[in-house]
């Protein structure tokens, strides 16, 4: 197995017409990805071609989309103005799993639409502000670059898209079961604690890498429920150590605010739920090796 | 973005909050005059800077005259209050106040929605009275998507236990700082203290607001608030050429790509610095995916502009964006800086990584061989490259390379 993702995810993608739509769907069909449709109004009847003459229909709403094709997953490009209606329309259409990818939405409409998600009960979202989650070699939604690792037995979460890239690169050789990229934002869809739970349950993840950054208090959260419920070796990495206060480091949500926040107060609350935190992403990867031995 | 005090209170009058007359004042004759223009009598002149504390600090004074009001901007600005120099003061009605309380709505990123809360022991540090008086204050969720109407508002003044006499009014008040909170993107609007007057008035004294910066689309006023003279000019230029740019106090420039692989860049030259004397970062900047000639161009002009940096530190991981991609873009940059004049004088150490990474270390290697011995040095990985770049900053060869 893997989480979330696999070889039979029927794919959706709002805002597949535009151009990052357009480069990001071609890069998901040429990993392997089951894409089944695109959803832009206002063009829907028309098909969007793609390298290899392969043509996606597009349809003029997810609830259309849906009813045609089957789909279970929605990938959204679509630009942060116009983010908080495209989630609504994916949450409406009952689609389980909704991966935003939009940078710059403002928090309120995450919020919103993350409450309207929880009403509903049927749709998980991840993001926004992610590079969406990839189960090697099988189906990747969002913009994780595929080739750079394999499937394998390593199940990944993490606030940084070009961390996690770069782990899977260092343990490509072993491989990985799934990556869910979080995102950077303050409110997100789905967080450590999640992904850890469905890690956990998933027999093909042996161990677990989490990657976290400066801001809030999920990887503290994290790390209490890791001692509470997870039995899986997980190796973690904060990244932020010399972030100033009060400064927004890149991501929305990446700022220390006082005295909370820190990486610091971060990695010791890891590592007293028995968590190895790598002091650079290269140790990560190499206390991971060594978990990876101790089990083999 | 975080507002100063006269820029909250002008939100929340626009927005029906009861506010006291003020106006703002940068020198001490205009204090005067806006003592004057609010009625000549009592006033409070408060010194206007984004930190707690100003109380205690000597920067809130009473005046009994438009002269005394004066003399005492005169007194405050200027004065250096945790470490912030003031520029401005407001000068605000005075108040016969008979009760403090507090009240504030911001977002609860643990559990993904709003919280209100309030008080009705305001005044002090809420941090404070948070820790020595937990029941003396309400913590209610706001549901983001019904937020605060008359009802959430009532229950939320009956959980802090306000008195009966100014249970509505307060009521009315904390719907209305729901409405700035609401209309204004805001992610924190803070009044401490809310007071009741002698007359019985419920009245804002002073706030705080910090707004989403990712809301500005919506927001096209909200960039007036922006306080460029305190902004830091290369952060100002940056921002003026699209970069994700913070400015630290260390002598590696950094350019990366992904935000948390910078800020992780960060970490690992502070630790490597720390074998040569204590050499730091000297920035944040991240190019994003895109790393194109322009961006990277852009980013070395803002960074060699930086006359605290000894040397750079390129980490980019081709994700993305291939490493032969990357690595044309550092030579087309070196040749634009050329170009206007402004010609990279201080070694580059580069690691690339991921998609393409032989191809653009030949480039890379290659370009390399046609420049000054130590211009670019090329590393294969993180961590050797943050000690590499450390060490040339310590060595201090970026003033001559």
């Amino acid at each position: 197995m893997s989480i979330w993702l696999n070889h039979d995810s029927k794919v959706i993608v709002q805002g597949m017409t535009g151009s990052e739509g357009r480069k990001h769907t071609q890069r998901m069909i040429n990993s392997g990805t089951n894409i089944v449709a695109g959803v832009t109004p206002g063009k829907g009847g028309k098909g969007q071609e793609f390298n290899d003459r392969v043509v996606k229909p597009v349809f003029d709403s997810v609830q259309e989309a849906v009813s045609q094709t089957g789909a279970d997953v929605s990938v959204i490009f679509v630009p942060a103005k116009g983010t908080k209606s495209a989630v609504y329309e994916a949450i409406d259409a009952g689609v389980p799993l909704v991966v935003v990818i939009t940078e710059g939405v403002p928090v309120h409409d995450t919020a919103d639409f993350f409450q309207y998600a929880k009403n509903k009960g049927t749709t998980r979202i991840i993001g926004p502000n992610c590079p969406g989650l990839i189960t090697p070699g099988r189906s990747n939604v969002g913009i994780i670059p595929a080739n750079i690792t394999k499937h394998g037995p390593i199940g990944l979460v993490s606030k940084s898209g070009t961390l996690t890239y770069q782990l899977m690169y260092e343990l490509r050789d072993i491989g990985f079961s799934t990556n869910v990229g979080i995102g950077g934002d303050p409110v997100i869809g789905t967080t450590h604690i999640d992904c850890l739970e469905a890690f956990e349950k998933d027999d093909e993840t042996k161990a677990i890498v989490m990657i976290g950054e400066i801001g809030g208090d999920a990887e503290e959260r994290a790390a209490a429920y890791i001692k509470e419920h997870v039995t899986k070796p997980v190796v973690g990495y904060v990244a932020g150590f010399t972030a100033p206060e009060g400064k927004t480091m890149g991501h929305a949500g990446a700022i220390v605010s006082g005295s909370s926040g820190t990486a610091q107060a971060k990695k010791e609350a890891l590592e007293a739920a028995g968590v190895k935190v790598g002091k650079t992403p290269s140790e990560t990867a190499r206390l991971m090796r060594e978990v990876m031995a101790q089990l083999a | 973005m975080d507002l100063f005090e006269y820029q909250a209170r002008d939100m929340f009058a626009a927005h029906g909050v009861p506010v006291l007359d003020a106006v703002v004042a940068t020198t001490p004759e205009e204090a005067r005059a806006g003592a004057e223009a609010i009625g000549g009598g009592t006033v409070v002149v408060k010194a206007q800077v984004k930190t707690g504390g100003r109380g205690k600090a000597g920067g809130v004074k009473l005046a009994h005259s438009p002269e005394e009001a004066a003399a005492k901007a005169g007194e405050i600005l200027g004065m250096d209050i945790k470490g912030h120099t003031v520029h401005r003061v407001m000068v605000a009605q005075g108040a016969k106040i008979a009760e403090e309380y507090y009240f504030s709505v911001l977002l609860d990123r643990a559990n993904r929605t709003y919280l209100a809360m309030a008080s009705k022991e305001g005044g002090m540090e809420i941090e404070q009275l948070a820790v020595e008086r937990p029941d003396a204050l309400a913590r209610i969720p706001v549901d983001a998507i019904t937020g605060i109407d008359a009802a959430k508002a009532a229950e939320i003044v009956d959980a802090a236990g306000f008195a009966d006499d100014v249970k509505a009014a307060v009521a009315d008040v904390v719907v209305k700082l729901w409405g700035v909170f609401q209309a204004e993107d805001a992610t924190l609007v803070e009044v401490n203290p809310l007071v009741k007057t002698e007359d019985g008035a419920i009245i804002a004294l002073d706030g705080k607001v910090t707004l989403d910066g990712n809301a500005g689309f919506r927001h096209p006023d909200h960039a007036a608030l922006e306080d460029v003279a305190a902004a830091d000019p290369l952060e100002q230029a940056a921002k003026e050429k699209g970069l994700n740019y913070v400015k630290l106090d260390g002598e590696v420039g950094i350019i990366g790509n992904g935000a948390g692989l910078v800020m992780s860049t960060l970490d690992v030259v502070a630790y490597a610095g720390e074998e040569f004397g204590g050499v730091k970062p000297a920035n944040f900047l991240d190019i994003g995916g895109g790393a194109s000639a322009e961006v990277m161009a852009n980013g070395l002009e803002i960074i060699l502009g930086d006359a605290q940096v000894k040397s750079v530190f390129v980490n980019v991981f081709g994700g993305i964006t291939a490493c032969d991609a990357v690595a044309n873009g550092i030579l087309q940059a070196f040749k634009i800086l050329e170009e206007n004049g402004t010609p990279v004088t201080k070694p580059l150490v580069v690691r690339l990584d991921g998609n393409n990474a032989e191809l653009g270390q030949e480039i890379l290697d290659d370009f390399a061989k046609t420049l000054p011995a130590g211009a670019i040095t090329r590393e294969d990985t993180m961590d050797g490259a943050a000690r590499a770049a450390a060490e040339l900053a310590a060595s201090g060869q970026g003033q001559g390379a």
